[in-house]
């Protein structure tokens, strides 16, 4: 285990730099291994910037890196989100 | 606001701190007033960020131990010995100094009261503050939701929010602690890391399908995780936030 693993929660805020939304309870489908998990639910990994991991099978599904004074956003892993919109 | 998604990017605001309590020996709360605060959820947290006098910036989340409040939150924070951040905010820091935040933030580990019960809540150490959110608001709304709130701490003088738990016991809430490094004499409550064992007896057994919501250091909602699936509680229903390797 990695103790200063976190939960894709914990970076909430930087997701909400990204999409301009609450993204913790969208669903990702992990590219990997098929499985659906809220955003908030992923493993988070810390080092130059963050990687959140599909918690079943580990797959990296985005990636956060703060350089440069740019956020360099990777999504090696997500197959689809799902996120909710009002038709009405 | 609650419950719906809030769109837009996040801005930085600047806090007043308004007060500051001791809660134990290693830990404080720090009130804080925030102009145009829309209100949080229980157990959102907010982004802290301090700025050194050369342009050095440090960040670090704290969650909302307070019950919506106005323009009002309270963090608490316990110190890390070796910290970059916690040494300042449980030592320097207070009434009339400033701080940048941004927030509230966090959908996932979030508990309204239309969610109902029954609710199993598990803390270790600095991990209790987004619980105490949930437990403040269950008692200002009059949720009946029945809430088990387990307490890990390391010794009695550890314990946050003692006083105010045992108040806020009873109608539906029952409060267990357990003293992992230390009890005092005559102490009548668990003596040891939280187990399965122990989260069998706390309840609610996975039969009455609560709701869990486990919080603080990264190998405690390991272990507390991991005992609640062998229990037979559904991944699904168990939501954790993870402090990282501290968190007191
Ligand atoms: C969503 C969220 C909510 C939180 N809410 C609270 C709260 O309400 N109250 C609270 O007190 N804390 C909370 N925390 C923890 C808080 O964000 C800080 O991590 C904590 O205050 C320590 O910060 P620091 O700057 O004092 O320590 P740091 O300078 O970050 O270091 C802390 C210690 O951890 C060690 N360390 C750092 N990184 C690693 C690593 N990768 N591996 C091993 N050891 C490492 C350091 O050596 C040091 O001993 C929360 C964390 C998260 C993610
Ligand atoms: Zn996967």
């Amino acid at each position: 285990m990695d103790e200063a693993m976190l939960d894709g929660n914990a970076v909430a805020g930087l997701l909400q730099d990204v999409f301009a939304v609450e993204t913790t309870t969208t669903i990702a489908t992990c590219a990997g291994c098929g499985a659906p998990s809220p955003m908030g639910a992923t493993q988070v990994y810390r080092g130059a910037g963050f990687v959140l991991r599909c918690p079943r099978c580990e797959q990296a599904m985005v990636t956060l890196v703060p350089a440069d004074g740019r956020l360099w956003i990777g999504f090696p892993g997500i197959r689809t989100l799902q996120v909710p919109v009002d038709d009405s | 606001m609650a419950g719906t998604a809030v769109l837009g990017r996040l801005t930085w605001r600047v806090a007043d701190v308004v007060d500051v309590r001791a809660e134990t020996p290693r830990a404080r709360t720090l009130v804080l007033d925030v102009p145009g605060w829309a209100g949080h959820r229980a157990g959102q947290h907010v982004d802290l960020r301090l700025t050194a006098e050369d342009g050095y910036q440090a960040q670090r989340s704290y969650s909302i131990a307070s019950a919506p409040d106005g323009t009002r939150i309270e963090l608490t924070v316990v110190r890390v010995e070796d910290g970059e951040v916690s040494p300042y905010l449980t030592g320097e820091i207070g009434p009339g100094d400033r701080i940048e935040l941004r927030g509230p933030v966090g959908g996932y580990f979030v508990w309204e009261p239309a969610h109902g019960g029954p609710l199993l809540l598990v803390g270790g150490g600095s991990g209790l503050a987004p619980l105490m959110a949930m437990v403040r608001l269950r008692a200002a709304v009059g949720s009946p939701a029945e809430t088990r709130l387990l307490v890990s701490s390391r010794s009695e003088e550890d314990v946050l929010y003692r006083a105010e738990l045992g108040r806020l016991a009873g109608g539906g809430l029952t409060v267990v602690h357990t003293l992992t490094a230390s009890r005092p004499a005559g102490w009548s409550g668990y003596a040891r890391r939280v187990d399965a064992d122990m989260l069998a007896e706390v309840g609610p057994g996975p039969a009455a399908r609560p709701h869990a919501f486990v919080c603080g250091p990264t190998p405690f909602v390991e272990a507390v995780a991991e005992a609640l699936v062998a229990l037979g509680h559904e991944p699904q229903r168990i939501r954790t936030e993870r402090f990282g390797p501290t968190g007191g």
